[in-house]
């Protein structure tokens, strides 16, 4: 017999890393089905498309680097940022739109950084954002949502998607897209007027943005993030858009509810400005940067020249995560956090 | 009834705690050879009394107390001493330490001891003496010397004896066997303990997975007729901490770097009770103490009464150790306890367990991957700190941050390693850090301290040349006004007193042939 020696903790729980990356695309498995039900399965071919182009990224990268490519694969976090990326980019994007994007995120925003855990940024919204940058009217191009328009079928999506023949006939203005481009409707007679923007966010649009809050509520159940960044972030978002409804005129920046349940509002709270290793650290530092996010959001989709704002409310939010850190240590037993 | 506080923070490992059979209690069989560390405590080791070839009784001192900061042994049964030299001893460090080896002659024969039955009418400088004399030190894992605890100065004035019977640590039952078989022992100790710090009232602590040791310290209050308080709390992973428990049951903090008088409360463990119980009252030393023996690696788990110095290895074999080719063999519990580099290491007064698990029991660790910085561990840390960002600046040796992030409150109770998905061992890198802050303290202190010492002699020596230089001074002017008044120059002589000495010796070297 020889004495292992090993250091305290001897015991170790159950969580691991690729089980909570699991968990997370588990959670938007609703979300996905409805983006499909709605406008088609662009999206689906998006995440397959991209999860494997990422997949290969990542492990000649790591390959590249002198580290056990499968050990990096395994953790499952490259297919977490390829498919929240892939759920963002407009269903029939080019295919040379998903690679472009998935390489970006996964060199530029994650691997130049040293990995899993290293990068500043959400890496899904630097490949977007590189995207909604440099290709400004393929990025623009949403799918209209089943109702409006003909919803292509699997051999049409190829067609789109690979072929890249035009898709002209399947694209639509956004909801967010109809609100910024209005100029003398009100906002009442907007959503009337309007058959995208029937509902409270949006044909198709409102339902995915339910289906998100879903999954994010049952990542929340699963103890996966705290519920401080998303609430944070929703609920400023809705303080804006109240101060901002003036009562629904021509100018107003929409209902708080239209917020809400448009663009990817849930997405956004649930799954990218959950990302930990580019968020603040502490749970009061969660709320403001969660807040944060949703002041920005609401600015740059009403004031901007963007319709959504996420990816960019997050870089910036990313930014400041150590400043903010820095800001709101907790209060460390003993130091006068309670009665001491 | 009391307001029970949440702590911040905490973890629900698996207990299992039902395995040594909480409750039962037998002997330990006296070992052939028992091996007694002569620090056993926190503070300085205690000075031997007896020579390698004595004969010593059961009770017996062996080796006495060094200062305030020590705690003297006593010796478990009667022997001879064969050798007083550096043995393994159970420490993290897996160092050796100085021993006093006991062949034990199997007749047991003990010393006769005096108690006080009537320790009301005694002064409680004397009875803290007694505490002293007894070898009485913290028998929770410390080892802090009880004497010290029970003399908080005039500064603080105690109101609350707290004893902590959370024994929150998965696996250990040494104190819950202690309170369902000792609890007469335990409420009297906790009487004597309470009147040497005049405290106005006695406050018990047990988390409520300890249903039987509740019953039993509650019928042993009950039969004292002695006003003490019982609190039981919610179980949760690290309440037993000395802060934790203060917290749940006062709701109030100790003061980082402040000591729980300052709250005026004194914190001990039932163990330490009882142990003061005996020697008051029995005028029995401490030479035994409850350990656990628990693990799936072993036969029977069970809690036994057992000599100090007992070596680690008579314990699991009377346990029934079947070990596995590489074999873990922990100190203490899964999450505090350190694993054990030889077995021929003695138990002492802060082993409360020895465990013994099997591989699939306790696996080893997975390699660690990166941090995600998912913030499970700062949800888990009892003490609000931010694990993740101790552990970024830990790698970094950046000092400053670490102290800025309040290291040094951290009480490594492991909640946050547990927690981990990354598996990284957090805790391991903190007791790094604080090392690493430790010795770059002493190294400033050295250097401050070599820096003036050298200051100082640089002002000796110029003090020196300065004095030497006065005095050559003084010399020359005496000469001088000496040769004004006699008309001699003394360094001319003393030039012409030289010549005719070397003229002399060439003269002489020129007889020689």
């Amino acid at each position: 017999m020889s004495l292992l020696k090993v250091t305290s903790p001897h015991a170790s729980g159950q969580s691991r890393v690729s089980a909570v990356m699991r968990d997370v695309l588990v959670a938007t498995l609703p979300g996905i089905l409805v983006l499909t039900g709605y406008f088609g399965p662009g999206t689906l071919v998006n995440i397959i498309f991209g999860g494997l182009i990422a997949v290969a990224c990542e492990y000649a990268i790591v390959a590249l680097r002198g580290r056990d490519p499968k050990v990096a694969v395994a953790d499952l976090s490259v297919l977490v940022t390829s498919t929240l990326l892939c759920i963002a980019l407009p269903p029939y994007a080019p295919w040379w739109l998903i690679v472009i994007g998935v390489l970006t995120a996964v060199l530029l925003g994650k691997q130049v950084f040293g990995g899993l855990g290293y990068n500043p940024f959400n890496p899904a919204m630097v490949g977007y954002v590189v995207l909604l940058i440099s290709f400004p009217v393929q990025m623009s191009a949403w799918a209209s949502p089943r109702g409006l328009a003909e919803v292509p079928g699997l051999t049409d999506t190829f067609r789109h998607v690979f072929a890249s023949t035009t898709i002209d006939a399947v694209t639509a203005a956004t909801p967010l897209d109809l609100l910024r481009q209005n100029t003398g409707l009100l906002f009442k007679d907007l959503l009337t007027g309007s058959p995208e923007l029937t509902g409270w966010g949006g044909i198709g649009w409102f339902e995915t943005n339910l289906a998100f809050l879903l999954g994010g509520v049952w990542l929340l159940y699963r103890r996966v993030f705290t519920w401080h960044a998303p609430i944070a972030m929703l609920a400023a978002l809705a303080v804006c858009a109240l101060m901002g409804y003036d009562g629904g005129s021509s100018q107003s920046g929409g209902s708080a509810l239209f917020h809400l349940f448009s663009g990817a509002t849930m997405f956004a709270a649930f799954f990218i400005i959950t990302d930990p290793v580019s968020s603040a650290v502490s749970n009061k530092g969660r709320l403001v940067f969660g807040a944060l996010i949703g002041v920005l959001i609401y600015l740059i989709r009403t004031l901007g020249n963007y319709p959504d704002a996420v990816a960019f409310a997050v870089l910036i939010l990313n930014f400041c995560a150590p400043f903010i850190d820095h800001y709101t240590q907790p209060k460390v037993y003993g130091t006068g956090g309670r009665e001491s | 009834m009391r307001t029970i506080h949440d702590i911040h923070g905490g973890i629900h490992p698996p207990e299992r705690k039902t395995l040594s059979r909480p409750g039962e209690l037998g002997p330990a069989p006296i070992p052939s050879v028992l091996v007694l560390p002569l620090r056993q405590h926190l503070g300085v080791p205690a000075l031997p009394i007896v020579n390698v070839g004595d004969r010593v009784l059961g009770g017996q001192l062996i080796a006495e107390a060094q200062g305030v900061m020590s705690v003297p042994v006593h010796a478990p049964t009667s022997g001879l001493v064969t050798a007083i030299e550096a043995r393994p001893i159970a420490h993290a460090s897996g160092l050796e330490d100085q021993c006093i080896v006991i062949a034990t002659d199997g007749h047991d024969e003990w010393l006769p001891f005096t108690g006080i039955a009537d320790w009301r009418g005694v002064d409680a400088a004397e009875l803290v003496e007694r505490v002293r004399s007894a070898g009485i030190a913290g028998m929770g894992g410390a080892g802090f010397p009880t004497a010290v605890k029970l003399n908080p100065g005039p500064a603080r004035s105690i109101e609350t004896l707290l004893v902590n019977g959370t024994e929150c640590e998965p696996y250990i039952t040494a104190d819950d066997t202690l309170m369902q078989c000792q609890a007469d022992e335990l409420i009297e100790g906790a009487q004597i303990l309470a009147h040497i710090i005049s405290a106005e009232s006695i406050l018990i602590g047990i988390e409520d997975n300890k249903p039987d040791a509740i019953a039993s310290v509650e019928a042993a209050i009950t039969r004292s007729g002695a006003e003490i308080e019982l609190a039981t709390f919610p179980t949760k992973y690290p309440s037993g901490g000395e802060k934790q428990i203060i917290e749940i049951l006062t709701g109030q903090q100790v003061p980082s770097g402040g000591i729980p008088a300052d709250l005026g409360l004194v914190c001990v463990n039932p163990g330490t009770a009882v142990a003061a119980k005996r020697a008051i009252i029995d005028g029995a030393p401490l030479t035994h103490r409850i350990v656990t023996l628990t693990g799936e690696a072993l036969a029977s788990p069970q809690n036994v009464i057992a000599c100090l110095g007992t070596p680690i290895m008579a314990l699991l074999t009377h346990a029934g150790l079947s070990a596995a080719p590489q074999q873990r063999i922990i100190h203490g519990g899964p999450m505090m306890g350190f694993a054990v580099s030889d077995l021929t290491a003695p138990i002492t007064k802060i082993t409360n367990c020895l465990l013994a698990p099997t591989p699939v029991e306790l696996p080893l660790p997975e390699p660690a991957k990166p941090c995600i910085r998912c913030g499970h561990c700062a949800e888990a840390c009892p003490a609000s700190l931010l694990p993740q960002q101790l552990y970024w600046y830990a790698r970094a040796k950046d000092q400053e941050q670490l102290a800025e992030h309040r290291l040094f409150d951290c009480i490594e109770c492991g909640a946050c390693s547990y927690v981990c998905p990354s598996q990284i061992p957090l805790v391991q890198y903190y007791r790094a850090a604080k090392g690493q802050i430790r010795d770059s303290e002493q190294e400033k202190q050295r250097s401050d301290n070599s820096r003036e010492r050298f200051e100082a002699r640089q002002a000796r020596l110029e003090s020196e040349a300065a004095e030497r230089e006065a005095k050559r001074a003084a010399r020359k002017a005496a000469a001088q006004s000496k040769a004004a008044e006699g008309g001699v120059d003394p360094i001319q002589a003393a030039i012409e007193r030289a010549k005719a000495r070397k003229e002399d010796q060439s003269t002489k070297q020129e007889q020689t042939p």
